[in-house]
């Protein structure tokens, strides 16, 4: 079953005939999720590589019954997209878009707010992959395994790390989400792991956050209050010197409570098995599970 | 992207929020005669530099006469300020602020941010103002008063008492106060700021409120529909290898130690510089080509990292996704020929076309060490690091 999508979820791209767009929904097909069209406005009526164009997001959802949607769309006109969807009702929106402003943001998350049914991922994120079910984003879909084990992350390359440690000892994922790294995005750490906690397929978490805001604190702190299965964290950003920001428009550290330092503390605090090295979080994650007595399967 | 302050005052005029009559000066005859043309009988100098803490560092003076604003026009231009804002290496002062004077009876800080945690624009106000409000913050949390705006009313005038209240203010004064609110608000959203603030607002002796100093910081992710905003963009004041970096969309980042590091993703760069410290190396720089880079952008990231004089070896860790690896491989040959690399290079891939970059470095017949994961890429380089010394 896994989170948000699976092989039941019926894909639009929202700038279909970009060529982005065009690539990435290529390989979403490809690893099989079920592509069902797309939508750029001017090319209503006409058909990109085998996928029928719609004008609209109202016109697409009415005609082939989709249910997610990729948003594809240059940073300007991005918000404007993502709201179009929010107003089709579209369940699962992921916005793969870099740069958007935090203003725009800022109005797509009030929008979010008066629409519990839908949910966005992202901006600023490499998307979701169900492994061996469904892949919307641009993760390279190869080194996944299907599995039982969840993963959330601010930053889509630390995620394929997790990924590729996780693969290489054999454990597979039961889905891995890229919430992005922008200080305003539609999901959060604690919005996953709620549904990672109610998912009957997944057994683990491995939850990567970076320095700037408190979002894994309050993550670090709600999973002490409620999570019932183990959680690994990592931390981004320990080296990183004070007042820069380094890359992502999130991760900035300002005052001493975003440190890495701080953060990884917390995370101790509140039970979590923490990775101080990137490079230690499949082996972390072994060790958590064994510490509660679960065995890892992949089915 | 930061602006000067009087480049702030001038758009916070713009938006009728009140600030002193001021000259801007490149020279220390432009600062007196800036002082002449104001009038009066008090000046404030003022270095015009992209960081706080100014004051202290002694990049603000007041001047009573015309000979003390020579006098100080003529310390502060040129010379280098070192605030805690700077860094050790300081900011050298190109511009001057000259200001008339006036009395200051009381001083508030108003500032407006974007709140992450309920993600909407909020006001910060504190009768503490004049002062750092990140010390204030950090010693005496109830001093700050916070109001978030919600973005489909905005700015409504209950926002503007409940800050007027916090700030202590009478009804004259707090009818007057509701201009630099609303001013603000509009000049936050409608240029598309991510930080405005005026520390100290001043009401000075004859019950009067002005923006004593003003910062704005914008969001750059929109500059793109601020064409004039853009503009006050002063690349003087900022490192002109992270300036050439981002012209080929790179985000590059100097630091202090030896390992040049070039990465794909901000994140995994970010855990590459954790790694190698915890190896016991120290990078030399934070460098995420992003996902669209090309063989040239590659190229210069290279180039970029070789120019830093304390690089003894370079670790290239790429994680492809949308970054192909082959594409990164070709950019790493290209550039290792064309300035002829001497200092150790250690590469590790993996993702997207991992075989066909590997396939590319091997034929290239450079000296390259492949590491087989993100660990054994570290431990590799911090080594090739002292080995090189």
């Amino acid at each position: 079953m896994a989170i948000m999508i699976d092989n039941n979820t019926r894909l639009i791209t929202i700038g279909i005939t970009g060529k982005q767009g065009t690539f990435h929904t290529k390989l979403s097909q490809e690893y099989g999720t079920i592509v069902v069209g797309g939508v750029t406005p001017g090319k209503g009526g006409t058909v990109h590589e085998g996928w029928p164009v719609f004008n609209t997001v109202k016109e697409a959802v009415k005609t082939t019954q989709a249910n997610a949607a990729m948003v594809f769309v240059p940073p300007p006109f991005a918000a404007d997209a993502i709201l179009e969807c929010i107003d089709a009702k579209m369940p699962i929106i992921i916005c793969i878009t870099e740069g958007i402003p935090i203003l725009d943001m800022v109005k797509v998350k009030g929008a979010l707010a008066r629409s519990p049914e839908v949910r966005l991922v992202g901006p600023n994120c490499p998307g979701v992959i169900t492994p061996g079910q469904c892949k919307i984003g641009i993760m390279p879909g190869q080194i996944h395994l299907p599995g039982r084990i969840g993963i959330i992350s601010r930053s889509g390359t630390l995620t394929y790390e997790a990924v590729g440690q996780l693969t290489a000892r054999g454990i597979g994922q039961s889905t891995c989400v890229g919430i992005g790294g922008d200080p305003v995005n539609g999901t959060n750490f604690i919005d996953v792991l709620e549904m990672f906690n109610n998912d009957p397929d997944t057994d683990g978490v491995i939850m990567i956050g970076e320095i700037g805001g408190t979002a894994e604190t309050d993550a670090a702190r709600w999973i002490k209050k409620n999570m019932k299965k183990p959680v690994v964290g990592f931390i981004a950003g320990a080296a990183a010197p004070k007042g820069k920001r380094m890359g992502h428009a999130g991760a900035l550290i300002s005052g001493e409570d975003d440190t890495a330092e701080a953060k990884f503390k917390v995370l101790e605090e509140c039970g979590i098995t923490v990775a101080r090295s990137p490079a230690d979080l499949g082996l972390k994650l072994e060790e958590a599970m064994k510490a509660k007595n679960i065995t890892i399967r992949n089915k | 992207m930061n602006v000067h302050e009087y480049q702030a005052k001038d758009l916070m005029r713009k938006f009728g929020i009140k600030v002193l009559k001021g000259e801007v000066a490149k020279t220390v005859d432009e600062a007196v005669k800036g002082a002449e043309k104001l009038g009066g009988k008090i000046w404030v100098v003022k270095a015009q530099i992209h960081a706080g803490g100014r004051g202290k560092a002694g990049g603000v003076k007041l001047a009573k006469s015309l000979d003390e604003v020579k006098k100080y026009a003529s310390e502060i231009l040129h010379s280098t300020l070192v605030t805690h804002q700077t860094g050790p290496e300081g900011k050298k002062v190109n511009t001057l602020l000259i200001e008339e004077g006036c009395n200051i009876a009381k001083e508030f800080y108003l500032g407006i941010v974007l709140d992450r945690n309920n993600s909407k624009v909020t006001f910060m106000a504190s009768k503490e103002g004049g002062v750092e409000i990140e010390v204030v913050a950090h010693k005496n949390p109830e001093a700050i008063v916070k109001v978030s705006v919600d973005p489909s009313t905005g700015y409504q005038p209950y926002i503007g008492r409940e800050l007027s209240n916090a700030l202590g203010l009478d009804a004259t004064q707090a009818k007057e106060a509701d201009a630099f609110y609303r001013g603000l608000y509009k000049l936050y959203t409608e240029s598309d700021c991510s930080i405005a603030e005026i520390n100290p607002l001043v009401l000075t002796a004859d019950n009067q409120m002005i923006a004593l100093d003003a910062k704005l910081n914008f969001d750059e992710n929109a500059l793109f529909r601020h064409p004039d905003i853009a503009a006050y963009r002063d690349l003087s004041e900022e490192s002109a290898k992270e300036v050439e970096a981002s012209k080929y969309g790179l985000s590059y980042i100097e630091l202090d130690g030896n390992i040049g590091c070039l990465v794909n993703g901000a994140g995994l760069a970010m855990a590459t510089l954790d790694i190698v410290k915890l190896n016991g190396g120290n990078a030399a720089n934070f460098l995420d080509v992003g996902g669209g880079a090309t063989k040239e952008a590659v190229e210069q990231a290279f180039r970029i990292i070789l120019s830093d004089p304390n690089v003894k070896a370079i670790l290239v860790n790429i994680f492809g996704g949308i970054m192909k690896c082959d594409i990164i491989a070709e950019g790493v040959v290209a550039a290792a020929r064309a300035v002829s690399l001497s200092v150790p290079l250690v590469v590790r891939l993996e993702g997207t076309n991992v075989d066909l970059g590997k396939k590319i470095l091997k034929e290239s017949g450079l000296a390259i060490t492949s590491a087989t994961d993100l660990g054994d890429a570290a431990v590799k380089v911090v080594a090739a690091a002292k080995g090189a010394k």
